[in-house]
C-alpha cells in the first residue's frame, strides 16, 4: 500500500450514473476505511481538528476505526457533531480537515470525509441511537428552521437537558438537506431521514408547516407559547436573477425551484404530482455548489447541459470534486462566458440565449480577478430551459415582524460569531441567514456556537 | 394532520372545505392565501383563503379541479385529513393595515369572477364587519357555476350577478356591468378590487384604466414553497419583477403585465396534463392525446 496515496474510494461509472439517482459514491468498506486509517499520523498537534468548524476530535475517532472499534468512533464524532452521514459527504474537507493534513504535504491527505461517512454509516446500519440528557432542565427554546444550522443547535441544546422544538416552515424537516442538494450526492430516506430521527431522538420536537413571522411571530413565542429563548436559523432567502431581458421567459427557473421541484417535490418520480419541465437543453447560469447540482439534475432528467460561468475555471466557487464529477458526467463548461439576453418564441418559451466572451482583469474586492467583457463576442446558445444559480438575498419575513431586530446592509441579521446573539436579547441567530448564503459545515458551527450562547444565556437568568 | 370538518360540492369541479388549523385560524387576514398538500406524493397548491374562524381553529379554502393533486383532494371527506396546511401566506389586503376612517371613507367595488368569487368574500365580509357598504359584482360562465351567491348577498351592499350565458342575472361579462354602474347608473367608486381568472383581470384593468378608477388584482401564479425560496411566483409589475408569494398577492392592476402571466401560467400545463392523465387512465395511457411528447 502506498502510504502517500488515499484508498481509493468505489463510484458509481460515470455514464450510468449519469442517467440514475442512485447515489455517485458507494464509500469505504471496513477493510478500506482500516487501511485509510492506518495512514493517519494521529498528530499530538492534530492541524485537521483547527480546520474542522465543529472540532470533531479527528485523530481520536481514526484511532478507533483503525482499531476496529467503530462504536467509538461514533460516539466521538458524536461528542461534536449531529451530523455525520451528512458532512461526511457534503463538507469541503479539502479546505478544511484534510486540506491542513500533514499528509498532504508530501503526498494526499488522508480522507477525513470518507472515514467519517464511513463511520456514520456504520452507526446508522448498526442501529447505533445517540443518548437523550439524563435530566431536562425544564426551558423551552424555540428553533426557527431545521437545516442543518437549526439541526445542530438544537441537538446540542437537548443534549443539556432543554425542551427544544424546531418550526420549520415546509413539509418535511432537513432545510437544504432536504430541499437542496440532491439524492445523488445525499440520499434523503436513508442519510437525512436518519439524522433528523437522531436529532429528534434527542428529545427534538420538530413541528412542520409552521412560518415564522406568519403562522406565528418570534414576540408571540416568547410572550405567548413560554420559549425563553429562541435560535433563529431560517437559512438563505430569496433567489438572485440577473435582470437581463427574456429572464420571465418560460423555462427560466432558479436553481431553487429546480432543485425544490426535483428533490423535496419528488417530481423526478412519475408516481408523485408535482411536475418539473426539464428541459432537453439547459444552460445553468453560476459556477457554485448549487449550480452543479443543477446542472447534474438536470442531466439525469435527460438533458444536454451547459455551464455558463462569467469567470475562468480558477475562479469556480464549487468544490473540485463537484467539478470534477460533473465533467465526468458530461457536463460541458462555457467559461468566460456571460449571459446578456434569452430568447423566446412568441408564445413565450425559451428558444435561445445569447451570451458575450469575457476576459479576466484585475482583482475585485473579492480578490479574484474581474471578468471585463470582450465588445463584439456575442454568440448564441441553443437552449430550451435556462436555470439561473446566482446565490440568493436574505428572506424579510422574521427580520420585518420581529421588534428589535437588527439587519445589516445587505438584510442579513446581525449576530454575535462566537455565541449567535442578535440585538434582541433571548433571540440568536446563524448560518445563511446571518451570513448570507454557505456552506452546511459553517450552518453548523453557527448552530453549535448559538447552542452555547443560548444556555450562557439561561444559565445566567 | 389538518381534519376537513365540512366538504360540499359548491358547483361542478368547485369544493369548499373547512379544515383545522389553529395557527392560521388565529393569525390570518384578508387576502392571504394557505398552501395545502394531500398527501406525501401531492404537489403543493396555493389557494386563497375563504373564510376562517378564530374560535373554532377553522379555516375554508375553496377548489377547483385543474390537475391531479386536485383531482384527488376533491375526493376527500369529511373527517378526512391534509397532511400539510401552511398558512398565513402573502400580505393581507391593504385596508386592513390602513387607517379605518381613511378606509371607510372610500367608495369599494369587488369584481368577482368564476372561483375568484371564494377570495372576494372575506373581504366583502371585513367590510360589512367594520360597518362599510361594498358594491360587488360576480361573474360566472353560467348558472350552474356561481358560487357562494347566498354568502355574499348577505354581507354586499348591492350585488350584481352576472352570467356569459345569461342563465341567470345580467347576461354578458362583469366589464359590461362595471361600465353600466359607472356611465349610466353614475356610480362613482375610489377603488376596484377585482379577482378572478387572469384574463378577465386584464380586461377588468383595461376598463378601469379608461375610467381612471385604482384597481387591485390578486395573483395566482405557479408556486413551489409559497415562502419567496423559489422565484416561480415571480411577475412584472410597472418596471419590476415581484414575487407573487411575499411581495403579493394583491398589485396595482394598472401595473401588472398580465400577458406575462397568461404565458407563465402555460408552463405547467403538459406537465400537469401528463399527471392527470396518469391518474385518469393509469398505465393504459400511452400517448396520442396531445399532451404526451
Amino acid at each position: 500500500m502506498d502510504m502517500l496515496k488515499k484508498i481509493p474510494v468505489r463510484e458509481q461509472e460515470p455514464k450510468v450514473r449519469a442517467a440514475n439517482f442512485e447515489e455517485v459514491c458507494y464509500g469505504y468498506n471496513e477493510e478500506e476505511a482500516r487501511a485509510e486509517a492506518s495512514r493517519c499520523l494521529k498528530c499530538k498537534n492534530a492541524r485537521c481538528m483547527g480546520g474542522c468548524p465543529v472540532s470533531i476530535h479527528i485523530p481520536e475517532f481514526i484511532k478507533k476505526v483503525e482499531e476496529g472499534d467503530f462504536e467509538a468512533a461514533a460516539n466521538v464524532i458524536a461528542e461534536a457533531s449531529a451530523l455525520p452521514a451528512v458532512c461526511g459527504r457534503v463538507c469541503p474537507q479539502e479546505t478544511q480537515c484534510e486540506g491542513q493534513c500533514i499528509r498532504g504535504i508530501k503526498g494526499e491527505p488522508v480522507s477525513i470525509g470518507k472515514l467519517e461517512r464511513f463511520v456514520a454509516d456504520w452507526s446508522r446500519e448498526h442501529g447505533f441511537v445517540p443518548k437523550a440528557a439524563k435530566e431536562k432542565l425544564g426551558k423551552k427554546v424555540a428553533v426557527v428552521g431545521s437545516g442543518p444550522a437549526g439541526l445542530t443547535c438544537a441537538g446540542d441544546l437537548a443534549k443539556l437537558g432543554y425542551d427544544v422544538t424546531i418550526f420549520e416552515a415546509l413539509h418535511e424537516p432537513g432545510g437544504v438537506l432536504t430541499y437542496g442538494i440532491p439524492e445523488f450526492r445525499l440520499p434523503k430516506e436513508t442519510v437525512v431521514r436518519t439524522e433528523i430521527e437522531n436529532v429528534k431522538k434527542l428529545g427534538v420536537t420538530i413541528e412542520t408547516d409552521v412560518i415564522i413571522g406568519k403562522s406565528v411571530t418570534i414576540d408571540e413565542l416568547m410572550e405567548e407559547e413560554g420559549y425563553e429563548a429562541v435560535f433563529i436559523g431560517s437559512g438563505a432567502g430569496l433567489p438572485k436573477f440577473m435582470g437581463i431581458p427574456g429572464e420571465n421567459a418560460n423555462g427560466v427557473f432558479s436553481a431553487n425551484e429546480y432543485l425544490t421541484r426535483s428533490n423535496l417535490m419528488k417530481a423526478f418520480r412519475e408516481d408523485y404530482d408535482t411536475p418539473i419541465a426539464a428541459g432537453k437543453k439547459v444552460a445553468v447560469v453560476g459556477g457554485g455548489n448549487v449550480a452543479m447540482d443543477a446542472a447534474r439534475t438536470a442531466l439525469r432528467l435527460g438533458a444536454t447541459v451547459y455551464v455558463v460561468y462569467r469567470r475562468s475555471e480558477a475562479e469556480l466557487p464549487a468544490r473540485v470534486e463537484e467539478i470534477h464529477h460533473a465533467k465526468e458526467e458530461g457536463v460541458e463548461f462555457h467559461l468566460l462566458t456571460n449571459p446578456v439576453e434569452i430568447l423566446t418564441d412568441d408564445k413565450g418559451w425559451v428558444t435561445g440565449m445569447t451570451v458575450r466572451k469575457m476576459e479576466l482583469g484585475e482583482p475585485d474586492e473579492s480578490g479574484r480577478r474581474r471578468p471585463v467583457e470582450i465588445p463584439g463576442s456575442d454568440y448564441t446558445i441553443e437552449v430550451d430551459t435556462v436555470i439561473m444559480s446566482l446565490g440568493t438575498s436574505p428572506n424579510p419575513l422574521i427580520s420585518s415582524t420581529t421588534k428589535g431586530l437588527e439587519v445589516n446592509r445587505r438584510k442579513c441579521i446581525v449576530a454575535e460569531a462566537n455565541n449567535g446573539q442578535t440585538s434582541r436579547p433571548g433571540v440568536f441567530a446563524g448560518g445563511d441567514a446571518v451570513t448570507g448564503a454557505a456552506t452546511v459545515i459553517l450552518a453548523m458551527e453557527a448552530g453549535k456556537n448559538g447552542a452555547k450562547g443560548i444556555h450562557e444565556y439561561l444559565s445566567g437568568k | 394532520m389538518y381534519k376537513i370538518l365540512k366538504a360540499v360540492k359548491l358547483a361542478e369541479k368547485i369544493f369548499l372545505m373547512d379544515v383545522k388549523a389553529p395557527r392560521v385560524a388565529r393569525s390570518c387576514q384578508p387576502g392571504e392565501f394557505v398552501i395545502v398538500k394531500i398527501d406525501e406524493r401531492g404537489e403543493r397548491i396555493p389557494l386563497t383563503i375563504c373564510d376562517f374562524d378564530r374560535q373554532e381553529g377553522t379555516v375554508s379554502i375553496v377548489f377547483q379541479i385543474v390537475g391531479a393533486s386536485t383531482k384527488r383532494m376533491a375526493d376527500l371527506k369529511e373527517g378526512d385529513s391534509f397532511q400539510d396546511f401552511v398558512g398565513p401566506l402573502g400580505n393581507p389586503s391593504d385596508f386592513v393595515k390602513e387607517d379605518l376612517e381613511q378606509v371607510k371613507k372610500r367608495r369599494y367595488l369587488f369584481v368577482a369572477g368564476g372561483v375568484g368569487t371564494a377570495p372576494v368574500y372575506p373581504q366583502v365580509k371585513w367590510m360589512r364587519e367594520h360597518g362599510i357598504e361594498a358594491d360587488v359584482i360576480v361573474g360566472a360562465k353560467t348558472k350552474d357555476l356561481l358560487i357562494l351567491e347566498s354568502e355574499m348577498k348577505e354581507v354586499a351592499g348591492n350585488l350584481y350577478i352576472t352570467t356569459d350565458d345569461g342563465s341567470y342575472g345580467r347576461k354578458g361579462m362583469v366589464t359590461e356591468v362595471i361600465r353600466d354602474l359607472v356611465e349610466n347608473q353614475k356610480k362613482q367608486y375610489d377603488i376596484c378590487v377585482a379577482i378572478g381568472p387572469v384574463i378577465m383581470m386584464k380586461f377588468v384593468c383595461l376598463l378601469t384604466k379608461e375610467l381612471g378608477l385604482p384597481t387591485i388584482v390578486s395573483m395566482n401564479p405557479v408556486m413551489v414553497d409559497g415562502t419567496g425560496m423559489c422565484g416561480a411566483c415571480r411577475l412584472t409589475v410597472g418596471d419590476q419583477v415581484k414575487f407573487a408569494c411575499v411581495d403579493g398577492p394583491e398589485f396595482d392592476g394598472h401595473l401588472v403585465d398580465f400577458d406575462e402571466a397568461m404565458k407563465r401560467q402555460q408552463i405547467y400545463k403538459t406537465e400537469e396534463g401528463r399527471a392527470m392523465l396518469r391518474l385518469t387512465e393509469g398505465d393504459t395511457h400511452h400517448g396520442g392525446c396531445g399532451l404526451c411528447g
